[in-house]
């Protein structure tokens, strides 16, 4: 489908009037770079048919003088020189547009973020600089083309990937808006690691007293398709037109008929440690529910230490148990895609991090989740792992594989409040307990979170502010922490019963593969990032693809549990409007050129190119304009538009001048 | 120009999703960088033809950078690869042309690396300070 277009038309061989507008963005540009000078120079250049200095570019004041010149001065090409195209180029395509423009006879140079503030002390280097970009962009818009986008139609479905607590808000929302959701889980039940926690900050509240109601609410939601034990293999198309493979994996029960009773387990000869939700303490069975409130209340086969003996199959009345059952695939077409895949808890074993896997009573903040919690191994009975006596002395060491230069550079922002709710809940069980927190900072930013710590203070908490140095053992399995209090200079050999490391998030291993598939940017933390810090963030630069929860990055459960909304709203406005525009830039084929010589066709990662009749063949549609297919072309019959040889050449040989030009 | 001192040219090849946006956040960051670099926006580091390379060593530039998202995170699955084996081609080119290998260098950078972009920036145009313009420089080009 090609857009109406109610613009003027402008062919590529009319003579260029180009308009030069160059943004003094207030003082990020105009404290730097002489925009005036650099407007001045401009209006010497070939075919610029007016140069002048905008305080704010995108300003709608700024924008208005843009469409006014197109009309003042007859242009047919537009050039600001301000930002960047990754924030701004579509601001001024429409701008462009509105003042009867083709879109893509715009052309952006940017000496803000590639000059004024890379030459902050540079003045008279920064303004030559921004001249100069300025003529290589007047050289490349002579030799713009108008271009068309295609309007595309949107399947009205969504796949939203992982079910924690921020995936399950943007399957509910997205469905309860009225649209189909295909929820993907990896585990065998829902929850994420909401589902793992004991009580959640601040209020103290029971974890999964508030998380169940939601599971159950996810699985009894008709426009909710719930896909647990599963995994996306495969994802392809654009917005609008995804295609994604969905793995499911083997449970080896038939979840159409198995109850959850539970008879098949308590069968079960085979035990082993239950990594999978309790982290390692107690244990599970080869067959498992994965905890009471799992949602599918279904069971789930562990083949790697299955022995066969078919102890399950007998105890089961309702016959689901299929030890040959296979994995099957689902492909599912959908117009958006929601990621909320999660993270991983920080594992302090590998490095011993403050002799974790080396003394036993050493254990991280999740391990602490499961010995508090009433459904837990203990049954919430706190016990040390050495000798499962109550710990009369327990000591937190925060920041634990954050804030460290060694390990992860960010704050994992859960970590103080965890501890804080923690420490609260020891002294609240066991009010005869020494409580230590030892901290860097406590924060503590929103609502009742700084009352919270307070609370935790007046409890009798003890707080020393020191990052430990060394970690020992006694006789009796007691752990001794050396720590200064730099608030008081004093040198501390705290003994204590328990040490509890606060770990932090890091990108997960799953993610990763996730946000490979769907070729999701990568921050420098490892997790995924989104297309604007501030203004965009739970977008990415994929147009239909979505980021929420701790996929983006740490934080709460109230922020996540926003971030999964904020995903619903954002992917439905597709869903809602029904087509979407796509990039007009794609490949194009001089036919008298082309001699068929099919070197082109697989080049094409997305097979957008073939042969017939020995003529090459390109379907706009899965085109995605990356121009490598153009590269190959030995004719030179092959041109990405927007990117043309003429066009680059232009660019590249105006960045140098002759002596006296 | 007399007094000041001889600054280089520098054309990066920069893909549209991760090195230009690497040139980006090195901005935002306010990582300070010599202003030798003239940057060529592409969609993909795919789009970077061992032509318009040869072509801007031609045109005088004294080094040239083709950069690109990191291999595996090409927005278009697989640019990358395809830029690496080219670019082992101009390495060819370079070497018989007698050009030193540092006036042609190969980088992937994200667009959340801002620091890496400005210290490759850094180290390049230091290296070829010491270099001097390039050979293939015709005469009387700035
Ligand atoms: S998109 Fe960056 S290398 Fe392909």
């Amino acid at each position: 489908m090609v857009k109406e277009s109610s613009v003027k038309e402008t062919e590529a061989a009319d003579t260029p009037r180009i308009g030069v507008f160059v943004c003094e963005c207030g003082v990020n540009i105009g404290g730097v770079v002489n925009c005036r000078a650099v407007a001045d120079y401009a209006s010497t250049l070939p075919n610029v048919a007016t140069s002048v200095v905008n305080k704010y570019a995108c300003s709608d004041a700024g924008q208005s003088e843009i469409k006014q010149a197109i009309k003042d001065h007859d242009l047919n090409r537009v050039l600001v020189a301000s930002c960047t195209p990754k924030t701004h180029e579509p601001i001024f395509r429409a701008c462009v547009e509105e003042g009867g423009l083709n879109p893509y006879l715009f052309e952006f140079v940017n000496i803000r973020e590639h000059c004024s503030w890379i030459h902050m002390q540079d003045k008279e280097n920064a303004t030559k600089k921004a001249s100069e970009l300025v003529r290589m962009g007047v050289s490349r818009a002579q030799l713009l083309e108008p271009l068309q986008s295609t309007v595309v139609p949107v399947t009205n479905k969504a796949l939203v990937i992982g079910a924690g607590v921020a995936g399950m808000q943007a399957a509910l929302d997205i469905a309860d808006m009225g649209y189909k959701v295909y929820l993907v889980e990896k585990n065998p039940s829902i929850g994420g690691k909401m589902a793992q926690l004991d009580k959640t900050f601040p209020t103290n509240d029971c974890s999964i007293c508030i998380l169940g109601p939601k599971m159950v609410e996810v699985s009894r939601n008709r426009n909710i398709q719930l896909m647990t034990y599963s995994e996306v293999e495969e994802v392809e198309g654009y917005v609008g037109n995804f295609r994604a493979r969905v793995r499911h994996k083997s449970r080896f029960v038939d979840v159409t008929t198995c109850t959850g009773c539970g008879s098949c387990v308590q069968k079960c000869p085979i035990e082993v440690p239950d990594f999978e939700f309790n982290e390692g303490i107690g244990t599970r069975k080869a067959i498992y529910v994965p905890f009471p409130q799992a949602v599918p209340l279904r069971a789930v086969v562990d083949r790697s230490v299955c022995i066969d003996c078919g102890a399950c199959i007998k105890a089961c009345q309702s016959h689901s148990i299929k030890m040959e059952q296979e994995e099957t695939f689902s492909d599912l077409e959908v117009g958006v895609i929601v990621v909320t895949t999660g993270y991983d808890i920080y594992d302090p074993e590998p490095a011993n991090d403050f002799g974790y896997g080396i003394y036993d009573n050493v254990i991280t903040g999740m391990e602490l989740e499961r010995l508090l919690n009433a459904s837990g191994p203990t049954m919430g009975k706190l016990v040390r792992p050495s000798d499962v006596k109550p710990p009369k002395r327990v000591g937190f060491i925060q920041c634990v594989g954050s804030r460290d230069k060694k390990r992860n550079r960010y704050c994992s922002g859960f970590c103080c409040m965890y501890a804080l709710k923690d420490a609260q809940l020891i002294k609240e069980k066991y009010p005869d307990s020494e409580v230590y927190i030892m901290y860097m900072d406590i924060r503590a930013p929103f609502r009742n979170y700084e009352e919270f710590y307070d609370r935790a203070r007046d409890m009798g908490i003890k707080f020393i502010r020191g990052k430990p140095g060394k970690v020992s053992e006694d006789r009796d399995n007691s752990v001794i922490v050396r720590v200064e209090d730099t608030l008081t200079n004093n040198i501390y050999n705290l003994e204590l019963d328990l040490l509890v490391l606060s770990v932090g998030a890091v990108a997960s291993e799953s993610s990763e593969r996730v946000r490979q598939l769907l070729k999701v940017s990568r921050a420098a933390d490892g997790f995924m990032m989104e297309a604007h810090p501030k203004l965009k963030p739970v977008d990415t630069t994929l147009d239909g693809i979505f980021i929420g929860g701790v996929t983006q990055g740490p934080k709460d459960i109230p922020y996540s549990v926003s971030q999964g909304s904020a995903c619903a709203a954002r992917a439905t406005r597709y869903l809602a409007q029904g087509k979407a525009t796509t990039e007009g830039i794609t490949v194009e084929v001089d036919e008298d050129i082309c001699v068929g010589c099919g070197i082109c066709v697989p080049m094409c990662p997305f097979q957008a190119l073939s042969l017939a009749d020995g003529k090459l063949a390109i379907i706009k549609a899965l085109c995605k304009g990356c121009g490598t297919c153009a590269v190959a072309c030995p004719t030179g019959a092959l041109q990405q538009s927007h990117f043309k040889n003429q066009q680059l050449f232009a660019q590249v040989r105006s960045v140098f001048t002759f002596e006296g030009e | 120009m007399a007094g000041t001192e001889w600054e280089p040219k520098i054309v990066a090849f920069c893909c549209n999703w991760c090195s230009y946006g690497g040139a980006d956040t090195a901005g935002m960051g306010r990582f300070q960088q010599p202003s030798s670099l003239r940057i060529i926006r592409v969609m993909c580091s795919g789009r970077i033809d061992p032509m318009h390379v040869f072509n801007a060593f031609l045109e005088g530039a004294d080094a040239v950078l083709v950069t690109g998202c990191h291999l595996g995170d090409c927005h278009y699955v697989n640019g990358n690869y395809k830029a690496q084996v080219r670019y082992q081609f101009l390495e060819e080119m370079v070497r018989e042309l007698g050009l030193e290998p540092e006036r042609l260098q190969l980088n992937w950078i994200s667009a959340s690396e801002g620091e890496k972009f400005a210290n490759f920036i850094r180290d390049v145009t230091a290296q070829i300070k010491q270099l001097g313009p390039s050979p293939l420089k015709p005469e009387g080009v700035n």
